[in-house]
């Protein structure tokens, strides 16, 4: 608030605050279970719970008041409104923690890292915690539509004949209960159909879609042999890896699925169970702060959140695929910062499915893509594959939906930190994730 | 928790069925509480020498109710026999039996404690005789005590004086409820190094305390009791134990280490975590450790490696790595959990034995490598502790292990970890090389 000075007559303005950094001083997720195994009886917020105490016991958090977690879930039950801040309830942080529940489909978990970022280094807050948690197994299932009106009906009739009326109108039919699924609203298809059509729109061979798959399994498998996940990772339930991968699997065994999504496209259909990310139960937190806050409470500073950009696109009119709004937004990012994939030295695409990942790589490798849609001129660029998902990613991982994002920030900055410089400047590392509803978030990294 | 037949056998029907049946009575020990009195009531300081004149002065300072003779009929808390100045077995009957005298006037959960000097020193043939038969004179008064009560001794290098600051902090230890589950021991005091704290209910206040098999089990109570006892934790166990590691951590304020201790860089790791989260590392405590048993006739070398690459070689890596830092120079502890199968052997334990005893060896062999800057290492050996893993030994064989032994009774986790906390205080700084059980005198075995 600005004070008259009576003594000169000079107003006196408000002290302006400097951008400061925003760093990851780390992370911690549960393993993650696929739907019905290890985690069938535990709730979002149980998960959610777990993640945030195995945070706080790994980095001295107990009692701390941190200035605010975000977090989400995309299947969220109605009682789970304030699903984040009873999450801090429940763990071993002060009561006194603010926290605000955030939900942006698969891009939740990366949102609540830039969002906090953005309050940190707007001076807002010195300290954050960003997360995500889902659980397919111990989903949200609704009354019919039907029902729900003549419940509602009910609950305003007066009389009790009124009330003999209304419910004389249930049929059997209002009694099937109403699931979530991952069908799009607007077009009916499932995300699986969509990324089909997309798939096949890029001529996405089988083949390295499959080589996508066993890459993904391998490198996980990798980092976790060398202790990669020992300071990212608290197991849960039983579990201490992550119960999708298959660390045996080969080429030929995946070359042996039969299509699951597109089979209208007949010869065509590409996408396996192998090559597409199961539904999955998890949680992930990453600890943000200034690096006055990291020093002061003697925490690593493994990287800064240097920016993040959504786009979405229009997928209803079928003018791009569904998972394709990160091709967009990646681009007008890099603009900002002037920097191209030659300056980028790890790559994180989200696997929702290989031939996401692989449409998305060839949409900024296409010369006519990049004039006619990205408005550059030629094609964005070529990825290095050997910089792409080294330690694997969602296909052998597992994508509990609003748990991917933490898992990617936090392994990013821990690969970033491990690098340190590249020709004499900080480490970068991209993050793209799609997302329901046509769109996508992204984020740019750096090593602290 | 006490284990069930010593909840029935202590009170009411169940304490006078067992004792017109001649079954084992065992009692509930008196554990250590912070806030309560060291002793149960007056301690009798028996012997003649300057040394128990400067024993009973000291005690007197510390507010206790001190005896030089006993009161007929009075209840004692404690008997110290200050014997420092024998110089033949002669000399010994003239104490020994005054004592003995008021051991029927113990208190329950009393204690007694001899003082004396180590045996090797000894200048004849007769000292050497007189001292050493403090030890067999311990080890069976030791057995012939009840109700809780316990014997121990504090063993002296020449030259020491009976208030030299490691013999009065090992006095307290005894005395206390910290030593509730130790009985018929020794500990000896090498140096007058060492100081006692300022603050008795918070001795190892400023410490950071590093901790590895924390998560459960002896581990998490040794985290507990450090952290009780004002230091801060760093808790260490194997990735795949995070979540009871979590746990512990965020239940004693401190931070969870996820660490395989039989990586290479484990010792690199642990100081690197407790230097950079909390500026300092005074204590190590090794406990992490596991069981492969089979008879040696059925080993296979799976069995016989993992236990000896975890238990002991292990340890003897992160040693290293603390014995050339730089940040491990002042004062610093390491205390390391050995077993009573390293001593007297336990059959299906080779692997486990051979390890356990070559933690002892480690550990004297260490002592001289700490001293040159006051450091000190020692190892606890645990008999029979109650914890989930004895809890799933067969019926027959844990009801025999629990009750052979002086107390008629498993041990506690915490009585390990009390153990453990006083060999990394500061009042422990003139013991080093030593191995302390904790047992409750093992009838069977060294």
């Amino acid at each position: 608030m600005a004070a008259a000075d009576v003594s000169t007559g000079a107003t006196r303005e408000p002290t302006p605050s400097p951008l400061r950094s925003a760093v990851i001083v780390g992370g911690n997720r549960i393993p993650f279970a696929r739907t019905g195994g290890a985690y069938v009886k535990s709730s979002n917020q149980d998960m959610l719970t777990a993640a945030l105490d195995g945070l706080i016991a790994r980095f001295g958090l107990q009692d701390e008041r941190i200035g605010e977690v975000a977090a989400g879930a995309v299947l969220k039950h109605s009682r789970d409104f304030n699903l984040t801040r009873e999450a801090v309830l429940g763990s071993a942080l002060s009561p006194e923690t603010p926290a605000y529940d955030l939900q942006q489909a698969c891009a939740t978990g990366l949102e609540t890292v830039i969002g906090l970022s953005n309050k940190i280094k707007l001076g807002q807050i010195d300290s954050a915690i960003a997360g995500g948690v889902d659980s397919a197994s111990d989903a949200p299932i609704a009354v019919s539509e039907g029902l729900r009106e003549i419940l509602l009906d009910l609950n305003r009739a007066k009389t009790a004949v009124q009330k003999l009326k209304i419910i004389g109108r249930i049929r059997p039919k209002d009694l099937a209960p109403d699931a979530p699924n991952t069908g799009e609203p607007r077009t009916g298809l499932s995300m699986g159909e969509h990324q089909a059509l997309t798939t096949a729109q890029w001529k996405i061979a089988r083949e390295a879609q499959d080589e996508l798959a066993y890459n993904s399994h391998r490198n996980l498998a990798a980092a976790y042999e060398r202790g990669f996940f020992d300071d990212l990772i608290t197991p849960y339930r039983g579990l201490s890896r992550d119960s999708n991968l298959r660390a045996d699997t080969t080429l030929e065994k995946l070359a042996s699925l039969k299509p699951v999504f597109g089979k209208s496209l007949g010869s065509e259909a590409t996408m396996t169970a192998g090559n597409s990310t199961p539904l999955t139960d998890g949680a992930s937190t990453v600890l943000l702060a200034t690096e006055e806050w990291a020093d002061a409470h003697g925490l690593p500073k493994l990287a800064t959140v240097l920016d993040g950009e959504a786009a979405a696109v229009d997928f209803v009119h079928g003018k791009d695929g569904l998972l394709m709004a990160p091709v967009f937004a990646v681009p007008r990012m890099l603009a900002r910062h002037g920097l191209t994939f030659e300056d980028i030295d790890f790559f994180e695409i989200h696997e929702a499915f290989a031939g996401t990942v692989l449409s998305t790589l060839a949409a900024w490798e296409d010369e006519e893509f990049g004039r006619t849609r990205l408005g550059l001129d030629g094609a964005l660029g070529k990825v290095d594959r050997a910089k792409l998902n080294v330690n694997g990613s969602s296909l052998a991982a597992g994508h509990p939906f609003a748990a991917t994002g933490g898992r990617i920030v936090a392994s990013l900055a821990k690969m970033l930190h491990e690098k340190g410089a590249v020709d004499g400047r900080p480490a970068r590392g991209l993050i793209s994730v799609c997302a329901a509803g046509g769109q996508g978030v992204v984020a740019l990294l750096e090593a602290a | 928790m006490t284990d069930k037949y010593t909840q029935l056998v202590s009170r009411g029907l169940g304490r006078d069925v067992a004792k017109k049946l001649g079954l084992p009575q065992p009692v509930q020990l008196r554990r250590y509480q912070p806030g309560a009195p060291l002793v149960t009531g007056p301690v009798l300081v028996s012997g003649d020498s300057a040394g128990a004149d400067d024993i009973a002065t000291t005690l007197l300072g510390w507010g206790l109710d001190v005896r030089r003779n006993a009161l007929p009929k009075e209840k004692l808390g404690a008997i110290i026999l200050v014997l420092d100045a024998v110089q033949h077995p002669g000399d010994l009957g003239k104490t020994v039996l005054a004592a003995g005298t008021s051991l029927r006037d113990l208190a329950a959960n009393a204690r007694v404690v001899t003082i004396s000097r180590t045996a090797q020193s000894a200048p004849t043939p007769a000292s050497a005789a007189a001292r050493q038969g403090i030890d067999g004179l311990l080890r069976s008064m030791a057995k012939e005590l009840r109700s809780g009560a316990t014997a121990n001794g504090i063993l002296l290098h020449d030259n020491l004086a009976t208030t030299s600051p490691s013999a009065l902090g090992a006095l307290r230890f005894f005395l206390s409820g910290r030593s509730a589950y130790v009985d018929g021991q020794f500990l000896t005091v090498t140096s007058t190094s060492g100081s006692l704290p300022t603050d008795s209910e918070r001795p190892l206040a400023g410490k950071v305390a590093v901790v590895t098999g924390a998560a459960r089990g002896i581990g998490a109570a040794i985290a507990r009791t450090l952290h009780r006892d004002g230091a801060t934790i760093v808790a260490v166990d194997i990735p795949a134990a995070g979540d009871h590691l979590a746990a512990v951590a965020n239940s004693v304020r401190g931070t969870a280490l996820q660490l395989d201790i039989s990586r290479d860089d484990a010792g690199h790791r642990i100081i690197e975590h407790a230097v950079e989260r909390h500026g300092r590392l005074d204590i190590v405590v090794h406990n992490a450790g596991i069981t492969r048993d089979r008879l040696l006739a059925n080993m296979d070398e799976g069995r016989w490696h993992s236990v000896i690459a975890v238990n002991i070689a292990a340890q003897l890596r992160i040693n290293e790595a603390l014995l050339a830092s730089e940040h491990f120079k002042d004062s610093s502890r390491i205390v390391s959990v050995a077993s009573t199968s390293g001593i007297a052997g336990n059959r299906g334990q080779t692997n486990y034995g051979a390890s356990k005893g070559g933690v002892i060896g480690m550990v004297r062999s260490t002592a001289a490598l700490m001293e040159p800057f006051g450091g000190t290492i020692n190892a606890v050996a645990p008999g029979f502790i109650e914890t989930e893993m004895t809890a799933k030994m067969p019926f027959a064989i844990r009801e025999a292990a629990r009750r052979l032994n002086s107390l008629k009774q498993g041990g506690q986790p915490q009585d390990v970890a009390e153990a453990i906390a006083f060999l990394a205080s500061d009042a422990a700084g003139g013991i080093s090389g030593d191995v302390l059980r904790v047992c409750g005198q093992q009838l069977v075995g060294a």
